[in-house]
Order: C-alpha cells, then sequence, then structure tokens
C-alpha cells in the first residue's frame, strides 16, 4: 500500500459566500515531487495555506501523514506544523535579522544547540544552498531576489521537515536564476531522499514542473481537473491543460 | 431617505465590528501574556527601541515646554506679585498633565506609528505567516512584548520630561527671570506633593498600554497592497493621539477624586 504525506478529501473552502476551493479530494504520495499547477487565482496558495493549517476549511478533511489537521488544538497544530518547511514566493525573510540569524532563527527557538554546533548548523545549510560565507552577515535587503529565495530555502530546511512546501518559487526571478532554483529545489528533494522528504510546489511554470515532478495537479477556479503522474500528464487530453502547456 | 440611513447603517456595523476587533485583540493580549514562553530579551529591545525612538525629542519638547511655561506664568504672576509661584505651576502642570499627554503624544507619533509599519510590512511579505509556519505564534511574538514595553516605557519618559522640564523652569525661572532661588524651592516644595506625580505616572502608564495597543493593532489589520502599510501607519498614529487626550480626560476626572 501507498503511503501518502497529505490526504484531503472533499475540501472547500469559501470566503464570504465565494467558493474559492470547490469539493477537491487528492492524495499527495510520500516522498516525491507534486506540482500544482494552475493560473493566477486559481485557488493555489489558497489549498497551500489549508495544507498548513493557516486555514480552516469550510467543509472536509484534511490529513497530514496520518493526522487529521480538524482534531488539532490550536497548539497542537502549531507544534505540528514544524513538521513543514515553507519556501514564500518573496521568501518572507525576517528584515531585522541577517543571513544567518535568518537561518538560525527555528534552530534557536526549537532545539538548545550550544554555540558552535548551531553555528556548524546554519553553516552546513547556507553553504548547500550555494552560499558563501561572505554573505552570512549581510541583511536581506542586501541580497538578490535568487539569494533570498537561497536563504528562505535554507531557513526552511533548518528544523529538518518531513514536507517541503514552495509558493511559486521562481515566480519573478529571471531564466538562470529560475534554473538555479529549479535545480536546488530537485536536489533537495534527492539528497533528502532516504528520510522521505515530500515536496509540494505551486507553480505556473510548466516548463520547470514538468522537468522536475513526480506527479502534477492542474488546479482551475478551485477544481483540481486533472492530477497524473507527469509522463502521462504530458499527453493529457484537457483542453485547458494542453493550451496551458502551449503557452508555456 | 433610504441611502442616507443604510449608510449610517453600515458605519455603524463598521464601527461595532472594528470595537469587537479591539477587545477581542486586547483579550488576546491578557492571555498570551500569562503563557510561556516569556520573552524578556523581545521586551527589552523594544523598550530599547522605543527609547532610542523618543528620547532626543522628549529632552528636546520637555525642555522648551518648561522654560515657555516659565516665562508665560512669570509674566501674568509678576502682576500681582506671586511670581515666586512660578515653580510649582511649572511643576504642577507638567507633573499632572504636560509631561504624560506630551510624552504620550510623541510616542504615539514616533513609536505607535513604527510599531504599525513594522508589524504592518512583517504581514505584507509574509513574515508573519513565516513565523506561524514555524509553529510560533505571531501575536505572543510581535505584539505582546511591544505593548509590555510601550507600557513601561511611556511612565519612564514622562518622567524624563518632567525632570528636563523642571529644569527648563528652573534655569528660566531663577537665571532668566531672576526669582530668588531659595523661594523659588520653598515654594515648590510647599505645593507639589508625590500624588500630583503618581497622577501623572499612572496616566502615562494608561498612555502607553493604550498606544502599543493601537499601535500593533493597525499593524496586525493592514489591508494588502502598497498602500496599506503607509494607511495602518497613519491611523496608528492618529487613533494612539486621539485615545491620549480622550482618556488623559477620563483618567484624569478619576484620579483627582480617589489620589
Ligand atoms: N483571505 C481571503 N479572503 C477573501 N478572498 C480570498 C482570500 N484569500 C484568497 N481569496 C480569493 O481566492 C481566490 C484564489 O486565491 P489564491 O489562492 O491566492 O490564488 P492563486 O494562489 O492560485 O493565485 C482569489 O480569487 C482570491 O481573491
Ligand atoms: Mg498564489
Amino acid at each position: 500500500m501507498k503511503e501518502f504525506a497529505v490526504e484531503i478529501d472533499n475540501l472547500v473552502k469559501e470566503y464570504s459566500g465565494v467558493e474559492v476551493l470547490k469539493n477537491i479530494s487528492m492524495k499527495i504520495p510520500k516522498g516525491k515531487i507534486t506540482t500544482i499547477l494552475g493560473f493566477s487565482g486559481a485557488g493555489k496558495s489558497t489549498l497551500l495555506k489549508h495544507i498548513l493549517g493557516i486555514s480552516k476549511p469550510s467543509e472536509g478533511l484534511i490529513k497530514v501523514m496520518g493526522t487529521d489537521l480538524g482534531s488539532l488544538h490550536s497548539k497542537e497544530l502549531r507544534d505540528f506544523r514544524r513538521n513543514f518547511g515553507m519556501v514564500f514566493q518573496y521568501a518572507a525573510l525576517f528584515d531585522s535579522l541577517s543571513t544567518f540569524e535568518n537561518v538560525a532563527f527555528p534552530l534557536r527557538e526549537f532545539l538548545s544547540l550550544g554555540n558552535n554546533e548551531l553555528h556548524d548548523r546554519v553553516e552546513n545549510l547556507l553553504t548547500a544552498v550555494g552560499l558563501e560565507q561572505d554573505s552570512f552577515n549581510l541583511y536581506p535587503h542586501e541580497l538578490s531576489g535568487g539569494m533570498r529565495k537561497r536563504v528562505g530555502l535554507a531557513r526552511a530546511l533548518a528544523l529538518r521537515p518531513k514536507i517541503m512546501l514552495y509558493d511559486e518559487p521562481t515566480t519573478g526571478l529571471d531564466p538562470i536564476t529560475t534554473k538555479t532554483v529549479n535545480d536546488l529545489i530537485f536536489d533537495t528533494a534527492n539528497d533528502q531522499s532516504e528520510h522521505e522528504l515530500t515536496s509540494i510546489i505551486i507553480s505556473h511554470d510548466v516548463k520547470a514542473s514538468l522537468a522536475i515532478s513526480d506527479y502534477i495537479a492542474f488546479l482551475e477556479s478551485g477544481e483540481v481537473i486533472e492530477y497524473l503522474p507527469v509522463e502521462e500528464f504530458k499527453s493529457s487530453n484537457n483542453s485547458m491543460i494542453k493550451k496551458f502547456i502551449e503557452l508555456s | 431617505m433610504r441611502v442616507p440611513v443604510s449608510i449610517l447603517g453600515s458605519q455603524t456595523i463598521k464601527t461595532f465590528s472594528s470595537i469587537g476587533r479591539m477587545s477581542i485583540f486586547i483579550w488576546k493580549f491578557f492571555y498570551w501574556i500569562a503563557k510561556p514562553p516569556f520573552r524578556l530579551k523581545l521586551v527589552m529591545e523594544q523598550l530599547y527601541f522605543i527609547g532610542n525612538k523618543s528620547v532626543f525629542i522628549i529632552l528636546l519638547s520637555g525642555g522648551f515646554t518648561g522654560m515657555v511655561l516659565a516665562y508665560q506664568t512669570y509674566f501674568g504672576f509678576k502682576l500681582i506679585n506671586i511670581d515666586s509661584l512660578v515653580g510649582p505651576v511649572v511643576a504642577l502642570s507638567m507633573a499632572r498633565e504636560l509631561a504624560p499627554v506630551l510624552a504620550g503624544l510623541i510616542v504615539s507619533g514616533r513609536a505607535g506609528g513604527a510599531m504599525a509599519a513594522q508589524i504592518g510590512t512583517m504581514k505584507v511579505t509574509e513574515q508573519i505567516d513565516a513565523l506561524e509556519v514555524m509553529g510560533i505564534n505571531s501575536f505572543q511574538y510581535l505584539a505582546v512584548p511591544r505593548i509590555i514595553a510601550g507600557t513601561i516605557a511611556l511612565p519612564l519618559l514622562s518622567i524624563l520630561f518632567l525632570l528636563i522640564g523642571n529644569i527648563g523652569g528652573w534655569i528660566v525661572g531663577t537665571k532668566a527671570l531672576l526669582i530668588d532661588e531659595s523661594l523659588f524651592f520653598a515654594k515648590l516644595s510647599d505645593f507639589m506633593f508625590m500624588a500630583d506625580i503618581y497622577q501623572g505616572l499612572i496616566k502615562a502608564t494608561f498612555f502607553g498600554f493604550f498606544i502599543s495597543l493601537i499601535g500593533t493593532y493597525f499593524g496586525f489589520n493592514v489591508s494588502k497592497g502598497a498602500e496599506g502599510v503607509g494607511r495602518g501607519t497613519n491611523l496608528a498614529v492618529v487613533w494612539g493621539m486621539i485615545v491620549v487626550l480622550i482618556s488623559d480626560y477620563i483618567l484624569t476626572s478619576i484620579l483627582v477624586k480617589i489620589l
């Protein structure tokens, strides 16, 4: 039997009477890269917030690694979120903290490491995403978009999450940085594959998604209209998806 | 007729829902302040931040207010030969009203607005979501230390205002206007009581609480978009000042009876 990282069952979300997510059911497998594709406004970020338990469903059920998020109290839910590592669209680095301190932040907050160990772990994380020593003391406003993304990735990986979430990781980046970030996502997933790291990516970058994903879901107006292994997705007969692939 | 009535109706609903949200915000503060982790370091950082933002202007306006007040009262009092009372008048009006209220208005403009700007920026750039995803309660992490620090900082700044204002009054009174120095101090101790200082300090404590509550509230409630943060900052400053002035009246009317 296949194991699932996330199971979504009949999820409905309405905001003031408007259904933003309409009866979504999907199971996201453990240890794989799954991309949720869709036009902007389709409800992708909203879906991600439900997986994180930041938004509460109007109807339906979300299980993460077998735990029903609806059954958790707010404190339990907060603790549970440490299973996730989230990379935000614009990195969402803490702008009062240096690169080093941004990555050290979750470690200081949740682990009581000695100074040397903390230093080593932060350094390893930052080196793993391709950052050099000389940028460790820079502040977010002194970093380029691509560097910020790297720091965001390092911070998300700090507590060794079981599920990595990426919200439009390459939107707004130049083609070269886009390639680097996609490679990083792919390498991260592979490096950690022995820990069964699950990656969930939200994107409208079709080409990159086809290249790095194992599974692709297509979200349109709050509905999942296709959800297939990547090879089958490429040859989908759905006209909307054909158009989406052609346009890119 | 329908239109004005419906405008009135929707305004009323808006006002009440704001009051409701504010009440929840206050309730959350008392709930989360009592729960660990207690972030003393963040409180210290915020104290430093508020001080850093406001001390210079507090010194400047405190000094000049005391000096001007001494001048103005002197020329009135001189007419009826009670110019030796300049000291107590400056000291009393400073202690009971001017120090807490002016310090409150200054801190509202400087630190209250800055709190809204900081938190608002963190909200629109998803830094608050980032905290929540890490499992950190953003309210407890961002609002609680600021409100504690604001409540502690304003009485301290108010004392500073009072001190420097009285030094200003003393310099102008005894050095420029040549009031006899021993008379100046004798009258001061005749008319000035600890209760006057307490009254100012109690008021300043409330103002500090209100200002930082309002600053953090408008920070968390900024609307998305480019103008959101600027608008939130403005609202925090304006409402901070309004609440200082109105609550000053209410607190004064209560405190003069019980002190
Ligand atoms: N908090 C909210 N309140 C009201 N409407 C919302 C909220 N969040 C998202 N929406 C609406 O839900 C729809 C989907 O938004 P979103 O999930 O951000 O789309 P995507 O990430 O695919 O671009 C949009 O029409 C958006 O306006
Ligand atoms: Mg989105």
